[in-house]
């Protein structure tokens, strides 16, 4: 009858049980390529820029005097256009979110060995 | 005759998910009149293709709406490589079709659960959305996003797809579609849907022709117009024919929009057994110089880009008609004489996308 045409599909869904996962004891399964946050290694990074001139966010500032590296994720779009001009392939994109933030805060990133700390 | 009221409905409005106020002008509750206002989101995303270069501004591209990013990238890099005379290798071309068609899968699924809380089927709605994650899922193992790939660029595709997830792709369709049977089974079957959109917001063919409709709701009044067939990317090579149903009211677009997710379902298939080797990308050299007009098929309906370039690495001018600002004159035409309760399926029956007619 066309108006138990739902019955079906939900008889299923009361044996079935949820369909959505009990966060937090159960957590979704990221994939390999999940676009999460961006990752440096920062011992490699020769501090060319080039991510900066290329961010279209403007979310990643290099300062070479200082070898400090930093980003902003609140701003970072995680488009991955700065993995893909990074020359010594020190960037990354993780399959991981970055953490919750109430407030902007930047990551700095420095590397001790051209700091000289 | 009663006396005219005005009733305004929107922006805040339970059924819209994104805001366009309608005054309503009512005889006791038939409406005589609707006077559509935009302008709640209007983000100057055209604007900002003088500030963002233009490898850079795919990324803007896609932002423009959040259901049909891919094609919204997919349209400006298709124009960009236009103006450039850039060749995309072909693998790239069929990455591009089946990305989109995911796209327009999840937009329909997407639309028909927004459209079953439009009546007040929640249950429905639930399990649309449900079915609507294998898409999503789908989309975050082959690109990384959920809804935002940045995966198209200019002179191909950035991610390319493993013969395994090929392989994923083609059993979740299978499966899919017969999770999807059972649910669109309701939309076409059910009494009560009937009862709420059979013969409401009818739109004849001429209408529809004359008011400049296009996607879903002009193939619901009978118009096999569909952008599909004019071969973009590899859509040539597919086997496609434009569907049409001849009613014009919210049946025949509910209508149109299950077959044609059927229809994708299935040159999703086609695209996965086609898919040629080789490379997914080719280098870009220089800058664009010059102009190019490119028409594309959105999930709802056609779409227009204009690019003019000066040779610089910035785009002169970027300009995007999108397919709701096209449908806002059939859905003024289809609100007259209708009841003030039937207004939430009928504007919801033409799938509106707000943030892209702003941009």
């Amino acid at each position: 009858m066309s108006i138990l045409s739902m019955t079906k599909t939900l008889m299923k869904s009361v044996f079935h049980g949820p369909y959505t996962l009990l966060y937090p004891i159960k957590k979704k399964e990221v994939f390999e390529h999940t676009k999460g946050s961006i990752e440096i290694e920062v011992a490699d990074c020769i501090h060319c820029g080039l991510c900066q001139r290329n961010c279209p966010t403007g979310a990643i500032q290099v300062d070479r005097n200082s070898a400090n590296w930093s980003i902003d994720r609140l701003d970072c779009i995680q488009c991955y256009y700065c993995v893909e001009s990074c020359p010594k392939k020190c960037l990354k994109m993780g399959n991981q979110y970055s953490a919750p933030a109430v407030k902007k805060v930047r990551d700095e990133f420095t590397n001790a060995r051209v700091s000289g700390n | 005759m009663g006396e005219r009221t005005v009733i305004p409905f929107g922006p805040q409005h339970p059924v819209l998910p994104e805001p366009i106020h309608l005054d309503l002008v009512l005889e006791d509750e038939t409406v005589v009149e609707a006077i559509p206002q935009i302008g709640y989101i209007h983000r100057g995303l055209e604007k900002l293709v003088e500030k963002k270069d233009f490898k850079q501004y795919v990324f803007v591209a896609e932002r423009i709406c959040g259901i049909c990013s891919f094609i919204h990238s997919l349209g400006y890099c298709l124009s960009v490589e236009k103006v450039m005379g850039i060749e995309v290798p072909e693998r790239a071309t069929f990455l591009r079709t089946m990305w989109s068609e995911l796209s327009r899968i999840h937009s329909h699924v997407l639309w028909m659960g927004l459209v079953a809380d439009g009546y007040g089927f929640e249950s429905l709605f639930m399990h649309s959305w449900r079915l609507r994650e294998q898409i999503l899922d789908l989309f975050e193992e082959t690109t990384g996003g959920r809804v935002i790939f940045s995966a198209c660029e200019v002179g191909g595709v950035r991610k390319d797809v493993t013969v395994e997830q090929l392989q994923k792709i083609k059993s979740t369709m299978i499966s899919f579609e017969k999770e999807l049977q059972e649910i669109t089974n309701v939309f076409l079957n059910d009494a009560s849907i009937k009862s709420r959109t059979k013969g409401v917001g009818v739109l004849t063919k001429q209408m529809a022709y004359d008011l400049g409709a296009v996607g879903p709701t002009l193939r619901a009044s009978g118009v096999a117009s569909d952008l599909r067939s004019t071969g973009y990317a590899a859509y040539g090579k597919l086997n496609f024919e434009p569907i049409i149903e001849t009613d014009g009211d919210c049946y025949a677009r509910t209508a149109v929009r299950i077959r044609e997710t059927f229809q994708s379902i299935d040159l999703v298939k086609q695209c996965v057994d086609m898919m040629p080797e080789g490379d997914v990308r080719v280098d870009v050299k220089g800058n664009p110089d010059g102009e190019s007009f490119i028409r594309l098929e959105q999930p709802r309906g056609e779409v227009l880009y204009y690019t003019k370039a000066n040779g610089s690495k910035f785009l002169e001018r970027y300009r995007v008609r999108t397919p709701t600002f096209a449908n806002l004159a059939p859905l003024l035409e289809m609100l007259k004489g209708c009841d003030l309760a039937d207004v939430p399926v009928i504007v919801l029956s033409i799938d509106p996308c707000i943030s892209c007619t702003e941009r």
